[in-house]
Parts: structure tokens; C-alpha cells; sequence
């Protein structure tokens, strides 16, 4: 079955015909060619899909595109502006938050989610929001610096 | 001092050069490439453990409609492998497959459902053979053999002796021996395998990208394996998902994708699953080690004697060199008069082991310093004291050959000490907590490459152009240990430059320089070292430039700030570009080459195997754990971690940090929770859910501290800072939990179950012993 799905992927719109059981990862990868959201596990296991549905952070991997129709969908490539990395991004390379780079994505995503929601968060509130995001090269510890590093003073608004 | 604060150039926190598109999402890795035209490669993989391969009918396969080619044994009859005498695997098994998940046949296909339908169509018989997964059964006299030559499943046998070990044990005042258990553990990098080749039949020439950490080493075998002529062959190295050692041998995958793309005349692009990846492996093997040393009232180690089996799987692999890495490395660490090892390297039918970060010395280490913490407490001695009591004066040479140029361990245990307020809180923490302290090293490099050529160690080319902007070409591998940064660094820290001035290209064969690529921790030492010499030369080339035109001698002009002029002098100097203008004049473009050279006597002793363990610069480490312990669920709190590393000098402290951690958390997690296990064959944690690490919230704050010995030889002093840590972190953990529960465990990881099963038998044993004597008898058995 297919059906045609409409969908805002970082700020377009698209309306396309897909099969029902088009996950939402395959359909940034191969159609939109955003490949910025990785996969880096057979489903659900590691969070390096990480993306926003209506800003919430959403594995892409175990998503079907038909179950996110009419939704919001951000990636990792909308945080740029004119390619100038956003605040968040840039804590994350300042403060080697990335080191193979390939967690990063998905990491950035679900700490922009939590920022989003959160913009004050403590370091338990981080700890929790990045808990389905597996790194293997940091020990998180720069990860959770990084994090603590993007997060504006008190009373800002990101 | 210039009080401007330094930007670039050596000892500088400096952000990964190619740190920006990973924070972006554009990096492109392997899976990322543009897959134009490409077919799907996809592996039909072994459902039996052992057995004889009667039959592959591939027919009904090739005849699927969309199916361009199926491959299967008979399209290489050459086989593989990292070490030159252990080349005994196929990229796809020819008669006899040897363990659950190997690679059978391949098909490339126009698109994945395709590929997958042409899978169920391979027909595959065998005659089943019996199967051995554990050392025990491999070793057992009537085992079947899984290699005809290796009697009693034995890839190599080691045994050697260093120093008089019987006068050792006879002068210590305390012997203990123990043994000990390590489950297999396996690397976990986030990214999954993958590979792209395009093969162009015309020309006869194969342009190969994937997720290697030794693009050299690829370029090699598919050489061998597709029987062409290495300049027939380029290596594209695309940003790498990490590696950690799974990715320094060349894998099967790599192969059976190139040897598709030939087949199929054109591009296949073939990405694994998890489970795939998982099934690839190469990671630690499980370790058996029985372990006895001896010591004096005072602490001083009088003798080591430790056997270590290692369960390695169904091939050659890098084997050889992790059974014989950890017994040289019982050496080097403290001054140890007598050793004496015995290695077993068995095969099994399990998925093949290879090299894991601390390749080789992790669990012997695990082993000692755990026995050595026991028997310092059975002296009275506290657990620094007995470090302290045996530290190694340097430069010095071992028993067993190895030169050790600089050592800082003594600050770095002075550092974790004074930390985690070991004196204050050891063993005066409340029940349920506990501290614990372990040591560790590990190489700069093997100062003997594996594929030995007689060529320098590292060869590193450097490009000056009309723009003065300097282009640095090495095949060095960035794997996001920030390797193409140290070499940036270097070069701005020689040359005077900004970083905005300096590109590095890193691992294009085409252009780069050949290199070993990224394994034993040699990046820094070896290709700094040549980037050091390159950029050194270009250097003097330059200063000439600029003496001649301001009528001087070279060694009288000075660098800064872009401007070239005469020490001490007033008068206005060149600016940098017009001094490079000057130098390309009726030349042109200047490359100079750098080299480094690991000269004879680093390589080691006279003794069979010799070679390996041999470096010219040890990292250190020293590392201190606190735990609290749930008695009730068997739950391990990590509650803080304190390592001290001596880097020799820190060319990115920034990354350093990051490399430090990283190994430290990674040993935290073989201590708490990793392992593999396999049922019949079967691999029974495939996926992320089966096989656990550790998650940001199992994961304490790692207080890091780097200590800078300045080794003799390294760029600027630098030795390692990725793997020395690794080690110490197991024996910590096993020592904070002893003090936790009263328990003293002997195996890794110390999961949950195994922590309330062991706390449940310790408390049958006290009620036991409590009890008049007559019902003792229950306590046999346990």
C-alpha cells in the first residue's frame, strides 16, 4: 500500500506518494538526501536518528513517515543558518563534544529538544534527555560539558 | 612572554580541525556517499557454526531479474589476513565455514529487496562438523581442528622467561596466585560497517572507500585478494564513525564489496547492519589468566609468573600479537626483576577477535594489578605505597627488551591520590562504598609496523603555493581522535602559521603519502614526528629566502606575526607572502618531505616475538574509582572516576582530555557490564539492547588531569593518549567493590546478577562458618 504523505521537512514542504512502510530515516536519507541523520543501529537502539517531530525528539529509524504526516520535521541541517553552526552546535565543536561526529547529530537534536522545552536545564534534567543517545568515543563527559556550555543565562530564551 | 594568548600551534586547546561538519551533519561517511548507480551488496552468511561446505548453488539467484551478480569461495582463492604468517581466512569461506555469521556468498542486486530475494535463493549444503566454544573444548586431545595445521586448536603458543623467576618467588616474603575471567568484549563504534567500490573494467581500476582506520593495509589485500596491481587500486577515506581497533585489520565485507564491484562491472555500495557489525567482531577475546607474584615485606615485586589463554575465534586475525602484547607488557610498568608467561592463542568457532583499544594488555592487567592490590592489603601496605615501592627509573630497558625513555606515573599517582582524598577516605567510607586504584600503560606506536617494509615509520609531504597557504598530505587516519588536528598543529606551531593557513588532507592514495594508518596509538608520535621534519624544512627553506633578501644569514632572521625580519633589529621586516613569492620564484611549488624513522634498538629484544610491545615512548596512568555498591539489587554506582595521564606533552590538550575519557569509560563499561556470549554458535547480543554500555546516566564525571613527562623523542615530547588509560580502570573498580561489599571478585563484568549471587554465597559462607562445626559440610560445593 502506498499512500501520499504530506510532510514539512526543515521548513519545506513536500507531498509525495511512499509506501506506507517508508521509515522516516529512509526518507531523509535516500529521498531527501539528508544525511545528516545517521543510522546507527537496526532499530530504536542508539539515537543517532534523532529528530524533531513538532520539536519533540523522535528516533527516525523506528518512525514511519505515514504516522508523522502534516508534522514538523527538523534535522540536524536546520540548525545551520547561512551555515553558521547554531549556538548549541558550536558548544558541541568548542568543546569537543564530538569527536568521531557520527552520535553527534542525533545528540545535538535531543539536546536541542530538551534546550527547547528546558532552557534552563541541570545536569540531571541533561543526563535524562540525552539517555537515549549512545556515544562511544567521549565518556559523555564533554558531551554533557558541551551541552552545559550552549545553555544561555538565566532569563534568556534561546 | 607575549602576553597575546596563542591561537594555534602546539599545547593549544584547539577544536577538531573537521570538527565543524560533524556538528553540521555534513560530514559524509561511508553510508552517506552520493549512491549513484550504485548496487546493493548484500552477504549471505553461514547459518552453522562449523561445517564442511558440500555445495552453493547460486542458479536461482543469478537468475532473478534485477540480480547483476552473485558471488560465492570460488571468486578468490586467496586468502587474508593483518599478519603475514596467519593469512588464513577467505573473504568468502571456501570449503569449510567456521563459525555462525560468516561470509558465504554475495549477490549485488539493483535495490535492497532484490538483493534480499536473491539471499533466500542460494542453496547451501554442508555436512555438519562438531564445534568448539570455549578454550577448554578447542584444546580437549580428540577437539576437531579447525585449522588441519594447528594442533590442539592452537594459533600460537608463547612462552618465555625474563630475569631468575624461582629466585624471585624464593626471596619474597608473600606469594599469591589467582585466576582470573574476561568475557569478550567487542567495540561498539556508533557507526556500522560500510564500504563503496567502483570498479571500472575498462581500465581495469578500482577506486574503494570505507570505514577503515588503515587504509593501507585495505589497499594491500584487496590487492592480493582481487590479484591486481596496487596502482590499479585508490583509497578514498571518507569521515570514519569511529574504530577503536575493530577497523585496523582489513574485514571481510571490504573485500566481498570490491570483489562484487568487479564482478558486476561497476559501483556497489554495501552498508551492514548492527548485527552484521556485530557478527564482524574483531574485538577482545575472552581471557582465562592465572596469575602469582611475589613481593617483599617492603612491596617490592620479586617475581611475575602469569599464563594467559585467550579464546580468539575461527581465524589468524591479529592474534599472534594480542597473545604475545600481554606478556610483554607485564613489563614496563614497574621495575620487575623475574617474568615469566606463558600465552595459548585457541581458536574457536565463534566470530574472530582482533585488536580492541589497550590491545592485548587489558586483562592481564586486570589480573595483576587486582592480585597486586590484594596482596599489598595482606602486607599492611596501602595501594599507592606498593606502586611507589616499585616505580621504574628511566631511561631504562626492561628484561624483555623494551626501552622506556620517560615515565610519569609518579605524578600521575600523586595527582589521583590527592584527588579522590585517598588517604583521608579509604576505608573509612560507609558500608556499600568503596575506592579503588589501578595502573596502566600502553605504546606510542609499535616501533615495528606489523607489514614491515623497511620503509620510513611515517613519510608526511608538505605543499607551499603561490597563495602561502601550506597544504599538509599524510595518509594518517582520522578517526575522531583528532589525528588531522595534531598534524595541523605541528605544522602552525614550526611553520608560525594560523590554522586558517594550513589544510590538511588526510588518506587519498592518489596523493597522500603511504601510511599505517591509525592503530597502537601511533598518530601522534610517528606522524607528528614526520610532519615536525616536513614542516622544519620548509621552514629553513623559507628563513634562507628571507636572509638573502635581507642580507643575512638564515639562523640571524626571525618569524612573527607573518613577517619575517632580523633579530633584534628595528627596521621593518618581509611580510610572509612576499618571502614565499621570493622562494617559488623560478621553482615553483615546494613540496618537502618529512620523515620518521623508529631507529633498531626501540624494536625490542632478541627473543621470538620480540618485536611486539616494543615502542619509543609508554604512556602512563593512574586512575582512582568510587563506587557504592546496592546489596540488595547488585547495582554498581560509578560515583566518580580520577585518572591521571602522562601524555609527555599535550599537542591538543582539549583532545588529549577527550582521548583520556573516552578510554577510562570504555574500561568502565568491560568492568560493569559487557561481555558476549554465544549459544551453539549463536551470537547472543547482536544489538545495542543485548549488548550494553554505558549511557550518559551510568556514566560519572571523570576527573582528568594530564601529566607531561616530555618524553626524549616524541614531537615536542607527546606520547600517547588514547589507549594507557584503558587498563587501570577494571582493577579499580574490582578494588572499590571488594571494599564496597567484603567481596573479592575475579571476573569481568560485574553485572547485577553476578554481584547478588556472589553476596548471597559470601553470606551462606558466614552463616556457615558461624554454625557449630558438625554442619560445615554444607559450605563444599558452593
Amino acid at each position: 500500500m502506498s499512500s501520499i504523505v504530506k510532510i514539512t521537512v526543515n521548513q519545506r514542504e513536500h507531498e509525495q506518494m511512499l509506501p506506507d512502510s517508508t521509515l522516516l530515516i529512509d526518507y531523509l536519507r535516500d529521498t531527501l538526501r539528508l544525511t545528516g541523520t545517521k543510522q546507527g543501529c537496526d532499530g530504536g537502539e542508539c539515537g543517532a536518528c534523532m529528530v524533531l517531530v513538532d520539536g519533540k525528539p523522535t528516533p527516525a529509524c523506528i518512525t514511519l513517515v505515514k504516522t508523522v504526516a502534516g508534522r514538523r520535521i527538523e534535522t540536524i541541517e536546520s540548525l545551520s543558518r547561512n551555515g553558521l553552526p547554531s549556538r548549541l552546535q558550536q558548544a558541541f565543536h568548542e568543546n569537543l563534544g564530538a569527536q568521531c561526529g557520527f552520535c553527534t547529530p542525533g545528540m545535538i537534536m535531543s539536546a536541542e529538544g530538551l534546550l527547547r522545552r528546558n532552557p534552563h536545564p541541570d545536569e540531571m534534567e541533561i543526563r535524562q534527555a540525552l539517555s537515549g543517545n549512545v556515544c562511544r568515543c567521549t565518556g559523555y563527559v564533554k558531551i554533557l560539558e558541551s551541552v552545559k556550555a550552549a545553555i544561555g543565562p538565566a532569563g534568556e530564551t534561546p | 612572554m607575549n602576553a597575546v594568548k596563542r591561537t594555534s600551534g602546539v599545547g593549544v586547546r584547539t577544536p577538531l580541525i573537521d570538527g565543524i561538519e560533524k556538528v553540521r551533519g555534513t560530514a559524509k561517511y561511508t553510508a552517506d556517499l552520493a549512491p549513484e548507480g550504485a548496487l546493493v551488496g548484500r552477504i549471505f552468511r553461514s547459518p552453522y557454526a562449523h561445517a564442511e561446505i558440500l555445495s552453493i548453488d547460486l542458479s536461482a539467484a543469478r537468475a532473478l531479474p534485477g540480480v547483476i551478480a552473485v558471488i560465492s569461495g570460488e571468486e578468490c582463492k586467496t586468502p587474508y589476513g593483518i599478519v603475514p604468517i596467519t593469512q588464513n581466512e577467505y573473504p568468502l569461506a571456501r570449503t569449510r565455514v567456521r563459525y555462525l555469521g560468516e561470509p558465504v556468498a554475495a549477490v549485488a542486486a539493483i535495490d535492497e529487496a532484490t538483493a534480499e530475494k536473491a539471499l533466500e535463493l542460494i542453496r547451501l549444503e554442508v555436512r555438519e562438523l562438531p564445534s568448539c566454544y570455549t578454550a577448554a573444548d578447542a584444546r580437549k586431545p580428540d577437539a576437531v581442528l579447525l585449522h588441519d595445521n594447528r594442533p590442539g586448536n592452537l594459533e600460537r603458543e608463547v612462552s618465555n622467561s625474563f630475569g631468575d623467576v624461582e629466585a624471585g618467588f624464593a626471596a619474597a616474603d608473600l606469594v599469591r596466585e589467582e585466576v582470573f575471567h574476561c568475557a569478550e568484549v567487542t567495540h561498539v563504534h556508533i557507526e556500522p560497517h560500510a564500504a563503496l567500490a567502483d570498479y571500472d573494467p575498462v581500465r581495469g581500476q578500482l577506486t574503494f572507500q570505507s570505514v577503515s582506520q588503515v587504509p593501507y593495509y585495505v589497499h594491500l589485500m584487496l590487492a592480493q585478494c582481487l590479484g591486481m596491481e596496487t596502482s590499479r587500486i585508490r583509497i578514498i577515506k571518507p569521515f570514519i564513525g569511529g574504530g577503536f581497533g575493530a577497523r585496523s585489520e582489513t574485514l571481510n565485507f571490504e573485500l566481498v564489496c570490491a570483489l562484487l564491484a568487479r564482478a558486476a562491472g561497476g559501483r556497489v555500495r554495501m552498508v551492514l547492519s548492527r548485527e552484521e557489525t556485530f557478527l564482524t567482531h574483531r574485538g577482545r577475546p575472552a581471557a582465562d589468566v592465572r596469575i602469582k607474584l611475589g613481593l617483599s615485606r617492603g612491596g617490592r615485586i620479586t617475581a611475575v609468573e602469569a599464563e594467559m589463554t585467550q579464546l580468539g575465534g575461527a581465524y589468524g586475525g591479529y592474534g599472534i600479537i594480542t597473545i604475545l602484547y600481554a606478556g610483554a607488557l607485564l613489563n614496563a610498568i614497574y621495575d620487575i626483576p623475574a617474568v615469566r608467561y606463558s600465552g595459548y592463542r585457541v581458536y574457536s568457532n565463534t566470530p574472530p577477535c582482533g585488536a580492541m583499544r589497550g590491545h592485548g594488555t587489558v586483562d592481564m592487567r586486570y589480573a595483576f594489578e587486582t592480585l597486586l592490590n590484594r596482596m599489598a592489603a595482606e602486607l599492611g601496605l596501602d595501594a599507592f605505597a606498593v606502586r611507589r615501592a616499585n616505580l621504574l627509573s628511566t631511561p631504562m630497558v626492561t628484561i624483555n627488551g623494551l626501552q622506556v625513555t620517560s615515565c610519569g606515573l609518579p605524578q600521575a599517582l600523586d595527582w589521583v591520590e590527592a584527588g579522590s582524598r585517598w588517604r583521608e577516605r579509604k576505608g573509612k567510607l560507609p558500608k556499600g562504598r568503596g575506592l579503588g586504584l589501578g595502573c596502566s600503560h600502553f605504546v606510542s606506536g609499535a616501533a615495528k609496523a606489523v607489514q614491515w617494509t623497511g620503509e620510513p615509520d611515517a613519510t608526511v609531504n608538505i605543499k607551499l603555493d603561490f597563495d602561502g597557504n601550506v597544504t599538509v598530505f599524510t595518509g594518517a587516519t582520522e578517526i575522531g581522535q583528532g589525528s588531522s588536528t595534531v598534524v595541523a598543529q605541528v605544522a602552525a606551531e614550526v611553520l608560525g602559521l594560523d590554522y586558517s593557513r594550513i589544510c590538511v588532507l588526510a588518506k587519498d592514495s592518489a596523493v597522500t603519502p603511504k601510511d599505517n594508518g591509525s592503530y597502537s596509538s601511533r598518530v601522534t608520535y610517528m606522524v607528528g614526528n614526520a610532519t615536525l621534519a616536513a614542516a622544519e624544512k620548509l621552514q629553513q627553506r623559507l628563513l634562507a629566502t628571507a636572509a638573502r633578501k635581507l642580507g643575512a644569514e638564515p639562523a640571524q632572521v626571525e618569524f612573527h606575526g607573518e613577517e619575517y625580519r632580523l633579530a633584534g633589529s628595528d627596521k621593518p621586516g618581509i611580510a610572509y607572502i612576499d618571502v614565499v613569492k621570493e622562494a617559488l620564484v623560478g621553482h615553483g611549488t615546494i613540496t618537502e618531505r618529512g620523515i620518521f624513522v623508529v631507529p633498531r634498538e626501540f624494536q625490542g629484544g632478541k627473543h621470538r616475538g620480540a618485536a611486539v610491545g616494543s615502542t619509543m615512548g609508554f604512556s602512563y596512568a593512574a586512575t582512582v574509582v568510587e563506587v557504592s555498591v546496592d546489596e540488595g539489587t547488585g547495582e554498581i554506582v560509578v560515583e566518580d572516576i580520577w585518572v591521571s595521564h602522562d601524555t609527555g606533552f599535550a599537542i591538543n590538550p582539549l583532545a588529549v582530555e577527550g582521548q583520556v575519557q573516552g578510554a577510562i569509560w570504555m574500561g568502565m563499561g568491560q568492568a560493569l557490564m559487557e561481555e558476549t556470549n554465544f549459544r551453539d554458535g549463536l551470537h547472543m547480543h547482536t544489538s545495542m539492547l543485548d549488548y550494553k554500555v554505558p549511557t550518559i546516566l551510568d556514566s560519572p564525571n571523570i576527573h582528568t588531569h594530564i601529566v607531561e613527562s616530555i618524553d626524549p623523542n616524541g614531537p615536542f615530547g607527546a606520547k600517547e593518549a588514547s589507549e594507557g588509560g584503558i587498563a587501570g580502570i577494571m582493577p579499580a573498580l574490582t578494588q572499590a567493590v571488594a571494599e564496597a561489599t567484603g567481596v573479592d571478585f575475579n571476573e569481568t563484568p560485574l553485572t547485577p546478577d553476578r554481584i547478588v549471587e556472589a553476596l548471597r554465597k559470601a553470606r551462606r559462607r558466614e552463616a556457615i562458618r558461624n554454625k557449630p562445626v558438625r554442619d560445615s559440610a554444607g559450605a563444599r560445593g558452593q
